[in-house]
């Protein structure tokens, strides 16, 4: 398992539309993919838990992955959520 | 019965009412048996089945009518169909508590509902009906029991719902819709949009209007006055079908009217242009005869999503109106919204006042990078055809002068990138704070045209909010006050060779047009539909009666006095509303 905590640097967060293109990430892997802030989990393949956690620009979030492709994984979701712009 | 909501779209129609209930879905709740559970998950799994099929159905079908952004709701909604927070989870449910399908569902559902009710985002907050939607869907196809649907539309009638989503208005047959009422709803919402595109009257926000309303029950829709008269009386409906007789003759003779000038007996010209909402729009403008946009809102483009519009979605709008025209003006507005609308984009505070607020030009200027963004927008596309555009809201010379400072930049970054576009486009201010009306004057000598915005001068001018019922006796177009200034303007802009054009409510409304005219208006711009019945008042005199009218009423000292005398001037139509 890998643990990583992340600044969220994407202009408008995790909401809505950059979620759901993050869901089509995470779906990819084989991998379980959670997010956590203040000690909320979302499970990170569904839009609708990731959506509640409310993520703005700026907040940030633990990262957790656990699967035979956590490397790569935590490598893509890292990419996505630290790029800055949409 | 009569009730009164938002006009979203402009006629008249009369037809029985069909009335799409939001229907209660009672869901079962019984204790599965060990043996039964994995049946009982695989009922589940195929209601979701059956809900995808339905939805990629209607996703094609929005996908080839409507196109455009309206396909991406679909998406959401698959991509919560397929989420594991309720799949998964009721699921789990199923197993754990040995519940019947139904019940797991809905009480996730719940769950997930109230999570997102606490929310303080608007977006979010629509997302939630989203997911309301999508259950209600898993719920039908479990339960077995068939949708109530527009597809059961079987004679012309008015349509009255809740409000109309795009996965209902899909499914109806539009030949069959003579009208839109809805509970909820605004100038924004999908409803407005879907009649405006179908030309077809709509009245939104009327409260309540499903619980009152039967189907079957006679309706009158004013999508003019945005009134709903339901059972109404034998003389009204008299009344109206009369309007409605007299509308259907003028429009069978638009074919004919529609290339006849817009001039007076002695040959003064005046131009009638259309306003448009929404890019589909530039379509109905010649069928009325309109000689080009005086008015192109371009609000559509920032409502109802989450980012900004790409300069090349507005382009590509602007350019299609621009071209299809040509060589008929496309005058553009630049954003006309507030902080307030874009709370969801940008975090801003709620305000207090936000007609006083931070809005339209004051927004744009503090936000260049939007600004700019639309601007370049709208400059490629002048290379199409006769773009104008005007900034809204200009309350001193100052805004005005950084506007065009902000514009300055954009046309030299244009250049340095050898993108074509129009050099001199002409740059307009709309008038319509009384600070503007006062130094127009001044900010004359600095534009290329006015375009009086009644509307909100009138709001402005008569420190009156235009919402409230009980001061709507101040909201009056023929207050002295409002008419003096308008002369005020009009001869600001031609002492200094401006042409000085008029967009609000009152370009379109006949009883205005003599003393519009007689003041020396160049251009009216209005709702396309309105366009025939200016015409031919405008055809009916001579320019010098025009002026004696616009004299006696400028010489009244009250509305009453002003209204009185405006109700006479309706004589010229009744060649209009002859049977062909």
């Amino acid at each position: 398992m890998i643990e990583k905590r992340l600044q969220i640097k994407n202009k408008w967060g995790l909401h809505a539309r950059p979620a759901a293109k993050f869901i089509k990430l995470t779906s990819q892997f084989k991998s379980q993919v959670y997010l956590e802030k203040e000690g909320e989990r979302a499970n990170g393949k569904s839009i609708l838990e990731i959506l509640s956690l409310a993520l703005e620009c700026g907040s940030w979030v633990k990262v957790k992955v656990d699967g035979e492709d956590e490397e790569e994984a935590i490598r893509i979701i890292q990419d996505f959520l630290c790029k800055e712009g949409t | 019965m009569r009730m009164r909501g938002i006009p979203a779209s402009p006629g008249i129609a009369i037809g029985e009412a069909f009335v799409l209930k939001s229907e209660n879905l009672i869901i079962p709740k019984y204790k599965i048996p060990q043996k039964r559970i994995a049946n009982e998950i695989k009922r589940f799994v195929d209601a979701l089945a059956l809900t995808r099929e339905e939805l990629s159905k209607i996703q094609d079908k929005v996908e080839k009518e409507i196109g455009e952004s309206y396909p991406e709701i679909f998406s959401a909604h698959l991509l919560i169909l397929d989420d594991p927070a309720l799949t998964e989870s009721t699921i789990k449910n199923i197993e754990n508590t040995q519940i019947n399908a139904e019940y797991a569902f809905s009480k996730v559902l719940d769950k997930i509902a109230e999570t997102f009710s606490h929310i303080e985002d608007n977006y979010l907050k629509e997302r939630a009906q989203d997911i309301k939607d999508v259950g209600r869907r898993v719920l039908r196809n479990l339960i077995g029991r068939k949708e109530e649907t527009l597809a059961n539309l079987k004679d012309k009638a008015i349509v009255i719902a809740h409000d109309l989503a795009p996965s209902q208005t899909a499914q109806m047959d539009k030949r069959k819709v003579l009208g839109f009422a809805t509970d909820i709803g605004g100038r924004t919402s999908h409803t407005t949009i879907m009649a405006r595109s179908l030309t077809i009257p709509a009245v939104v926000g009327l409260g309540d209007i499903t619980q009152i309303a039967e189907t079957g029950d006679t309706i009158i829709l004013d999508g003019n006055r945005g009134l709903a008269l339901i059972n109404p009386q034998k003389s009204t409906l008299e009344r109206y079908t009369k309007k409605r007789r007299q509308r259907m003759y003028l429009e069978r003779k638009l074919d004919k009217l529609k290339n006849l000038p817009a001039q007076t007996t002695d040959g003064h010209r005046a131009r009638l242009l259309g306003n448009i909402e929404l890019p589909k729009e530039v379509e109905i403008l010649d069928k009325y005869g309109a000689e080009g946009i005086g008015l192109y809102r371009t609000e559509f483009f920032f409502l109802n999503r989450r980012e900004l519009p790409s300069e090349e979605e507005q382009f590509q709008a602007y350019k299609y109106a621009a071209e299809k025209l040509y060589p008929q003006p496309v005058v553009i507005r630049t954003l006309d919204l507030g902080g307030d609308k874009f709370a969801s984009h940008l975090e801003t505070p709620k305000e207090i006042n936000p007609f006083l607020g931070w809005r339209a030009i004051r927004f744009c200027l503090a936000k260049p990078d939007i600004f700019k963004t639309q601007l370049r927008a709208i400059l490629r596309a002048s290379a199409y055809g006769n773009v104008c555009l005007m900034y809204p809201l200009i309350s001193m010379l100052q805004e005005l002068r950084e506007a065009n400072k902000i514009l300055n930049e954009v046309k030299k970054e244009l250049k340095e990138k050898n993108i074509p576009f129009q050099l001199d486009i002409e740059v307009g201010a709309m008038i319509e704070t009384p600070s503007a009306a006062v130094t127009a004057d001044l900010i004359a000598e600095e534009v290329d045209f006015f375009s009086i915005g009644t509307n909100d001068l009138i709001q402005y001018l008569m420190a009156v909010d235009r919402i409230n019922e009980k001061i709507a006796y101040l909201y009056q177009p023929t207050s002295p006050a409002v008419l003096r200034l308008l002369k005020h303007i009009v001869d600001c802009g031609h002492s200094k060779g401006i042409r000085v054009a008029l967009c609000g409510e009152i370009a379109g409304d006949i009883h205005f047009t003599l003393f519009l005219l007689g003041l020396g208006v160049d251009e009216l711009s209005m709702g396309p539909l309105a366009i025939p019945e200016v015409k031919q008042i405008i055809r009916s005199v001579s320019i010098e009666e025009a002026r004696k009218i616009t004299e006696k009423v400028l010489s009244f000292d009250s509305t009453e006095k002003v209204t009185n005398y405006l109700k006479k001037v309706k004589e010229p139509l009744k060649l209009l509303y002859k049977k062909p």
